[in-house]
């Protein structure tokens, strides 16, 4: 569960070293839930300047690479801007920045992925 | 098994370690994660609530986020276990359940 | 896995979910999104308490009124949890102590636990989530 915005706080890179380090080690990870400001991790819109890890894009190509299941809560998404196209049509919005590889879920998708996986891990800020 | 706490915001700014270490029981993990690591070290006012901690609790900070900020294992309290990310990994593996404090 | 995700497999053990909650309401959202998670978490027939700890207390305080703020009130919501699935509400004691409150103070029946009580409950978890 990551809670923190990739850009300002620490926690979406320590999310994204630990789930890397897991996949190394031939772990599987169930999910990857956004939740909070975690959310803007799902951003396409994003600029980073060129001596600057682009954490979003890192996220992108780990979940390429291993098929990950990258959630953005729906609500938590709304509130910041987070949208996919079919939202955007739904909600009168010009425009959606949802990177692929990331998808819209509900809450549900949160408790179901602790129920089913072994450990859950939060990396808040 | 045991629980693994995770911190990650400076003890000198928050009360996410006071608050941990106040609610951690007998056998459980801590690692310091982030901004968390400067509890690590050996020459602050906090150090000796790390190690009296230490006798009924293992202690763990994350390497890459110590050098980050400057700092490094002979810097460290003794007693406390530097890790990588694999680390991490096995240390969630090796614990019922993990507990982020921020 | 149910092809419907909101329904609990009946033959799986239900397992213990704690909602770890440190921050006060309305300086930011997090005590509204925490709560959000709850409500969600209450209908997956799982065996779900909330803890409120440190600031986390203030969340709970009755007679809240923000009508002269943005925020939106949502400690009546507390009094519903009930209905949500969710009956086991923990006030860490040392918490609300250091912020001169008591069970009087509060909007909804809420266990006051010790710390030490409190951590050997967080030990029994089998999942934690904090906000």
């Amino acid at each position: 569960m990551v809670n923190g915005d990739p850009f300002t706080h620490q926690a979406a890179s320590t999310a994204y070293h630990f789930t890397r380090a897991a996949l190394q080690k031939g772990h599987e990870i169930l999910r990857v839930f956004f939740y909070h400001d975690g959310v803007h991790t799902g951003t396409r819109l994003n600029v980073a300047p060129q001596d600057e890890r682009d954490l979003p894009r890192l996220w992108r190509e780990l979940g390429v690479q291993y098929g990950l299941d990258l959630a953005v809560c729906v609500s938590a998404a709304q509130r910041r801007g987070v949208l996919d196209a079919s939202e955007a049509q739904r909600h009168g919005k010009d425009g959606d920045n949802l990177a692929p590889g990331f998808r819209i879920a509900g809450l549900g998708q949160l408790i179901d992925a602790g129920i089913d996986a072994e450990r859950l891990v939060v990396f808040g800020e | 098994m045991n629980m693994l706490h995770t911190v990650s915001k400076s003890p000198f700014g928050h009360t996410a370690l006071e608050t941990c270490l106040r609610l951690a029981r007998k056998g459980a993990s801590i690692l310091l994660i982030e901004d968390a690591v400067y509890a690590a070290l050996r020459q602050t006012t906090i150090a000796d609530k790390i190690t009296t901690a230490m006798k009924e609790l293992s202690v763990y900070a994350l390497e890459p986020d110590l050098r980050a900020r400057g700092f490094g294992q002979g810097q460290v309290i003794d007693g406390v276990k530097l890790i990588d990310y694999d680390g991490f990994v096995d240390l969630v593996v090796e614990h019922q359940s993990v507990q982020a404090w921020f | 896995m149910s092809a419907n995700p909101d329904i609990a497999l009946p033959n799986k053990r239900a397992k213990k979910f704690m909602l770890v909650n440190r921050r006060p309401p309305h300086g930011s959202i997090y005590a509204q999104e925490a709560l959000e998670v709850a409500l969600i978490a209450g209908a997956f027939d799982q065996d779900v308490s909330l803890a409120f700890i440190d600031d986390g207390v203030y969340q709970l305080v009755v007679g809240q009124d923000t009508q002269g703020t943005d925020s939106k009130n949502f400690s009546r919501t507390f009094r519903a949890l009930e209905d949500f699935g969710i009956s086991k509400l923990y006030v860490e004691r040392e918490s609300l102590q250091a912020r001169g409150l008591d069970a009087a103070d509060l909007v909804v029946a809420a266990q006051a636990v010790s710390a030490q009580a409190l951590g050997e409950l967080m030990a029994r978890q089998d999942v934690l989530l904090s906000f």
